[in-house]
């Protein structure tokens, strides 16, 4: 039993590790190590095509997670107070969110998008009084549209967990204490879900960071990190490769790590 | 005054929800409404969308037989291959595991779904690919081994990528699992054995249905894994759909087996639902 629980461990962790190691390769070979070198994270960090990719992946994840956490937690906060038929529907949407294949969004989102801008552009430019009207396309408002659903049903899940696990008692006692309803908010509620929140949005973010098939359909003429690895890759294994797989690899377990131990937190201080 | 205050609570409750309730109205309702519209359409000359009402593309699905088939022999298959591993890391973490490193176990078998599947796959791709284990067998003489772009590296590929998301669901019934039962179990004298296919394995069972589940219908809209690993000779739905979209430009045959793939994937959530209702209460998962 001990010996397979290892072997899983291994399995699970090895090909990552070798990627890594061959990150640092001196060499082109992917199955020599001819030396330890840090030239392919020099050519990768001065490729300026992937620094604007990933700095594209930043701004979106940063952006679509921000809108997550806000709306998803209204929502999680909202949604206690409506009646059992429309949490239901809410309810349903989210799951919906969550469980359609991406491949799925990313397409239905391509074609609606597409069919409204059909209508509206040529409305615009009747309208538009100058010579050259603005033309809506797909882009990065399309991106973080498409990442922002999934990370809201991601958020609300997340902090709807945590308010209901909280204490019905303390909420009550601020309110006979005359405490208004947003100080009550403000001063007992939010500190307790904010942690939630947080990890909500760590994990949105890194969500949209690492998604790469909705942003490949509806990233229009726009180029996002998991997309130009997805190219790269296709283009030859190099290890330049492996030196941006090491850094979205850093930079996941960074996000994952502090979302874990924020949700952690959560856990330990409820008492469980 | 007391209506007053109920048209309030009423307006705040609206306020709350309304940000969420948009966008989930235009960027999932509209959207879904819009694939649907577009899979009874026909395709343009050139490409993309003419309006229409036609089962034509649907009647068109069986030129795309291959890919329905591939993903439904494949998905499943490889959702049970991840139960057969995963069942037994479950077992140890939530019943042997030592509780002092339990919590950093668990972390690191959740760690890995949370980074990127693309690099993930792509270190088999590594792995695999002419210069890695096939380079490797010919120096020890065993020569033209082809490893990449056959149906056991994409399995490969599916029981690395989605090992985490079965193993969760299954550790987090086993871990809620009442001891007593197992000692009430060996204290009636049966053998170990007994105990784990008379009590551990029934009680673990929504679990297990959880995931094999999750696994399923996310592996059903699976591309990459396919298209990196499987490199189109093993191909998903999901690459077919990329393949309509984005070279061919056939949207209304696109979504119509887009719409399809919906169908599948409701279906395999409902046959999931009626049988976590069979044994007994489905618990919450902590995918976190």
């Amino acid at each position: 039993m001990r010996a397979f629980i290892s072997s899983v461990y291994l399995f699970l962790y090895a090909p990552i590790a070798l990627v890594v190691l061959f990150s640092f390769n001196a060499g082109r070979s992917a199955s020599e190590f001819t030396g330890f070198s840090t030239a392919w994270y020099g050519k990768a960090l001065g490729n300026t095509f992937l620094v604007s990719a990933l700095e594209n992946s930043l701004m979106i994840a940063f952006t679509s997670a921000a809108l997550a956490a806000v709306f998803g937690t209204m929502a999680a906060l909202g949604m206690e107070r409506l009646g059992p038929r429309m949490r239901a529907l809410f309810d349903a949407l989210f799951a919906a969110a969550i469980v359609v294949p991406g491949v799925v969004i990313g397409i239905a989102t391509l074609v609606a998008l597409v069919a409204v801008f059909s209508f509206v552009n040529p409305a615009i430019a009747t309208l538009w009084p100058g010579a050259q009207p603005p033309q809506l396309g797909l882009g990065y408002g399309s991106i973080i549209a498409a990442h922002g659903l999934f990370s809201m049903a991601l958020v609300t899940m997340i902090v709807k967990a945590r308010i209901a696990s909280l204490g019905r008692d303390i909420v009550e006692a601020s309110s006979d204490l005359y405490a208004t309803p947003l100080t009550t908010f403000r001063l007992i509620v939010l500190p307790q879900i904010l942690p939630s929140i947080l990890a909500g949005f760590l994990l949105a973010f890194t969500f949209s960071f690492d998604d790469f098939i909705i942003a490949f359909f509806v990233a229009g003429s726009k180029t996002t990190l998991p997309i130009y690895v997805f190219a790269s890759i296709r283009r030859g294994v190099t290890p330049e490769i492996n030196a941006i797989a090491t850094l979205v690899l850093v930079a996941s377990l960074l996000l994952i790590l502090t979302a874990r131990v924020l949700m952690r937190e959560k856990k330990s201080k409820s008492g469980e | 005054m007391q209506a007053a205050m109920n048209t309030k609570r009423n307006l705040v409750t609206a306020a709350l929800v309304a940000p969420a309730a948009a966008w989930l109205c235009v960027f999932l309702v509209l959207p879904f409404i819009a694939m649907l519209v577009f899979a009874f359409g026909e395709r343009a000359p050139e490409g993309g969308y003419q309006a229409a009402f036609t089962f034509a593309q649907f009647a068109n699905l069986p030129t795309r037989a291959a890919a329905f088939w591939n993903t439904l022999v494949l998905a499943p298959a490889g959702a049970l291959l991840c139960l057969l591993v995963a069942y037994p890391v479950a077992y140890y973490l939530a019943v042997k595991a030592n509780p002092r490193y339990r919590l950093i176990l668990v972390s690191l078998v959740v760690v890995p779904f949370w980074t990127s599947l693309l690099v993930r796959t792509y270190a088999w791709m590594y792995i695999l690919g002419s210069r890695g284990v096939p380079n490797l067998l010919a120096m020890i003489g065993i020569e033209d081994v082809r490893m990449l772009n056959t149906p056991g590296a994409v399995l490969l590929g599916i029981v690395y990528g989605y090992l985490p998301l079965m193993i969760m669901p299954i550790y987090v019934s086993l871990e809620k699992l009442d001891r007593r039962l197992l000692e009430a179990s060996a204290d009636l004298g049966a053998r170990p054995v007994s105990t784990f296919f008379g009590v551990t394995l029934p009680l673990s069972l929504p679990g297990v249905t959880t995931g094999v589940a999750l696994v399923t219908i996310l592996l059903l809209g699976e591309y990459l894994i396919p298209q990196l690993l499987g490199g189109g000779k093993v191909f998903f739905i999901g690459n077919a759909l990329v393949d309509l979209f984005l070279q061919s430009r056939n949207w209304p045959f696109g979504s119509a087996i887009a719409v399809t793939l919906v169908a599948v994937v409701v279906v395999v959530l409902m046959v999931a639902m009626r049988i976590a209702w069979k044994v007994a209460g489905t618990r919450q998962v902590d995918l976190v």
